[in-house]
Parts: structure tokens; sequence; C-alpha cells
């Protein structure tokens, strides 16, 4: 039985619709954080950390979702080796909140008491770390991560 | 000697406060030497002010001698790389005090990748990454103040944060943008 072209329309949509909720429930995010979130990514991560380039600071594109201290050829604390699991919005909040508390003798010295401005950075990191944005920079246990994810 | 009396004046009150400038950063320099414990916790903090102040240096030195600097602008980078330096000798004295051995920078090749000055076609491009990155660098080292143990380190920080602030000030203006609107912009 062949579908109409009507019904392989609402299928399109709907699969199209999923997919939007699904990204958008993935960032949980909305413009206007994304944008005043990298304002405030740039005051307070700027000085030592890039989207794209590892500096005194490893890179941040697809770090949410990402292993923690898994950028290749970026040398880890043996602090934040030792920490493991994934980087989540709740473990970057807890991060932000106190790196030394996290992970004593990490090299990151940061303690952002303001709720609001982590949630900012953090929503900017999850707009950076979209699926679609990049795959190069994703570790192999990464790309079967995101291909599980539905 | 035909040289007008004002001009004198201005000059000689120039040069006055030139001098006492001098004094005073030797004076602080020393104080922050001496009267500063360099606690084993600390040493990773001015580890990684250290690296951001190679950072700053190697951006002013490459832009400075990429061609793109207006002489003007050119005079004004070499001054910030000067601060950015004397900041850099600061630290390393502490690190070397506490027996511990100062990062090194990188390779300009490292830098000019990591901070993508290839990309840099213009003096507003430069003038535009400079500020990104002391605006950074001024918010860092407020961040990193909370970290320390040692009162005194916290004086030094807060002292190369309002440098960077300058740097800052001077290069938002350079570029016409306009001052934040809301309080505390570093941070």
């Amino acid at each position: 039985m062949r579908s109409s072209p009507f019904r392989v329309s609402i299928l399109s949509g709907g699969l199209l619709f999923a997919s939007l909720l699904a990204v958008a429930a993935w960032a949980g995010t909305v413009p206007d954080d994304v944008a005043a979130g990298q304002t405030a990514y740039l005051n307070t991560c700027g000085g030592c950390h890039s989207v794209d380039t590892d500096r005194i600071g490893p890179r941040h594109r697809n770090v949410v979702g990402r292993a923690v201290a898994s950028v290749q050829g970026y040398d880890y604390s043996s602090a934040l080796k030792k920490l493991g699991g994934i980087w989540t919005p709740d473990r970057l909040d807890q991060w932000l909140s106190g790196t030394q508390k996290m992970a004593p003798g990490s090299k990151m010295y940061l303690e952002l008491d303001d709720a609001t401005e982590r949630q900012l950075i953090i929503a900017y990191l999850q707009s950076v770390s979209l699926p679609a944005v990049s795959k190069d920079s994703r570790t192999d246990s990464q790309s079967k991560r995101w291909r599980k994810r539905p | 000697m035909n040289e007008p009396k004002g001009d004198r004046r201005t000059f000689l009150a120039r040069a006055g406060v030139a001098t006492l400038g001098v004094a005073t950063a030797s004076l602080f320099a020393g104080r922050a030497m001496s009267a500063t414990v360099v606690r084993p916790n600390d040493v990773g903090v001015i580890q990684t002010a250290l690296a951001l102040e190679h950072e700053g240096i190697a951006a002013y030195r490459i832009a400075g001698k990429s061609g793109l600097l207006s002489p003007g602008t050119l005079k004004l980078a070499l001054v910030f790389m000067g601060h950015h330096q004397t900041h850099r000798d600061s630290l390393a004295k502490l690190v070397a005090a506490a027996g511990g051995k100062p990062v090194e920078p990188r390779t300009d090749a490292q830098y000019i990748a990591e901070l993508k000055l290839n990309s840099l076609k213009s003096e507003a491009d430069v003038v535009a990454l400079a500020t990104m990155l002391e605006r950074g660098a001024a918010s860092a080292y407020i961040g990193q103040i909370t970290a320390l143990k040692e009162p005194g380190l916290a004086k030094l920080f807060a002292s190369i944060s309002a440098d960077e602030a300058i740097h800052w000030t001077t290069l938002n203006n350079a570029a016409g943008t306009p001052i934040p609107t809301a309080a505390y912009v570093f941070g």
C-alpha cells in the first residue's frame, strides 16, 4: 500500500516537530539566554577559554555531553582526569560554583556565586554543543552517545 | 633658550609624574615581592595568571609586528605589552620564590593558532581581539582572588586586574563601543 502525499507530509511535519522538540529539550534554552550567556561567557571565561581552540583552558565546543578531560591534546591536571564522568548542565553548574571544591588541585580557579550567571553561561555552552554543530571535535565514545540519543 | 615657560613647566610636570610613577611601580613591586608569602595552594593560581600574561604579551607582540596598526595604536599596544611584561615578571618571581618553576610561554605558532591571529585583517580586528582578551583577563583576576589564601597576593591580583581594566576601557573607547550600562562590568 502506498502512502498518500498528504500522509507523508503529516509524517514529515511530525518528525520535524519532534526533532525540533528534541533539540529544544537538549538545549533547554531560549535565544535570549544564549545571547546573554555569550556575553557572560566572554566576560567570565574568555580570559582563558575559547569555543574552538585550546588556550589556557580547553576548547568548549561540544563540552555539554563530553567526557570530562577528553579534549585530545590538551594537558589536563590529574585532578580533572580523576574526576571522570560526563559534563552535564548540572555538573557544569557544580563546577562553576567552585572548581576547587569539585576537583581539588585542578588548574582552574573559579567560584561563581551568581546562580543566574552560571545558568546563562551553561545555556551558551549548550548552544555550542548542539549535535549538528560539529562532529569533528567529538571522541568516538561521544559519537556513539550522540547516536544513542533519540 | 627660547623654550616657552609654559611648555617647560608642562614638560617638567609630566616628567615628575613619570618619575613618581616609576618609583611607585618599583615600590609596589618590591612590596609585593617582600611582604607576600606564597602558600603552596596559591602557586597554581599564580601559574594560571602567568599563562594569561604570556598570552597577552604574545598577542600584542605578534599583532604589533603585523603592520596592521597605525603608529598611535602601536605605541599604545607597546605600553600595554609593557604592563603585561611587568605583571609577568612579578608573578614569575613569586612562583620561583615559592620553589616552583614558572610556566613558560608557548610558541608564537601556538599563540597564532589559538588566538586565530592569522585571521586579523585590520586594525579594528586587532583592537577587537585585544578588547576581548583584556576583558577576560580583568575578570579572570577577579575570579581568582577568592581562591588565594594570602591577602598580599589578593592585593596584587586586584592591582593587575585594574591595569587590565584600564586597557579594556581604552580599547573599548577606541573602538567606539559604549560602556555597559549595568554595573559590575568585570568579574
